[in-house]
């Protein structure tokens, strides 16, 4: 596999209920791949986040996996309001989401903290009331 | 431990792929929070919860969890019911609480998960 594949999916912004549906699909393609089960776990739970934090905030957005020889990448973009203060937003505990998000069973502020946890590298660049765009990398052993 | 034993231990009711009370866990974790759930790793585990929406499902499904017991008597939608089916997830219901469930399942050997630092 020298070729980067790519899985390109549109995140419902306005269905909770929904999110976490690109994060199942995924996690069956690179099953499909034969990547091993502890890679596509932290995978696929980074991604479920990611996911899970675009339609909390951001009304949706566009999420890309990469597939290449030695690593998968997750490329998160949306369109939503931006994060203020990253180094805050990475803080376990730290949250910003509503009430009602919280009796769905997210928004502990553990989000952005568990997708660091569960990969290799994270960038997030985002600009207030523009976006963010988070790019996610988990190395292939 | 076999899952049918948690069935025994819980006095819980099957709600869906009873054919795989057979299989094993070998840790649990009791949450409400689903992102907590997602701290923590650990092969074929059981999700206890009082929670009650899809995301519980799809929590678990990303966890590899082969298991997931409702507490309090919470029944799940019919959604959460496809979705578990498709997943080969045996989801469950008790009537005891979270406490009492969780308490019954570690005093019979099923110990907690392991923080992944």
């Amino acid at each position: 596999m020298s070729e980067v594949l790519n899985f390109r999916f549109l995140v419902d912004g306005e269905d909770f209920t929904s999110a976490g549906q690109a994060s199942v699909k995924v996690k069956k393609n690179l099953r499909q791949l034969g990547i091993s089960p502890e890679t596509i776990r932290r995978v696929s739970i980074a991604m479920y986040e990611g996911e899970i934090n675009m339609v909390i905030h951001a009304r949706g957005g566009v999420a890309d996996v990469n597939v290449a020889e030695d690593y998968v990448e997750i490329v998160l973009a949306d369109k939503g309001p931006g994060i203020k203060d990253i180094n805050q937003a990475m803080q376990e505990g730290f949250s910003t989401a509503p009430d009602s998000v919280r009796s769905l069973g997210f928004g502990a502020g553990m989000g952005l903290p568990n997708m660091k946890r569960y990969t290799d590298y994270m960038d997030i660049q985002s600009t207030v009331g523009e976006g963010t765009t988070i790019t996610m990398r988990v190395n292939i052993e | 431990m076999k899952i049918v034993t948690i069935k025994q231990l819980l006095d819980a009711e099957v709600v869906c792929n009873e054919e795989l009370l057979d299989k094993h866990v070998y840790s649990a974790c009791g949450s409400d929070m689903m992102s907590d759930v997602l701290a923590y790793v650990k092969d074929q585990a059981v999700l206890l919860t009082g929670l009650v929406n899809s995301q519980v499902i799809r929590t678990a499904e990303m966890m590899d969890m082969v298991c997931i017991v409702l507490v309090r008597s919470k029944l799940p939608t019919p959604e959460m019911i496809d979705l578990a089916r498709e997943s080969g997830i045996v989801l469950m219901t008790t009537s005891k609480r979270m406490y009492e469930a969780c308490g019954l399942l570690y005093s019979s050997g099923l110990v907690g998960n392991k923080v992944k630092k």
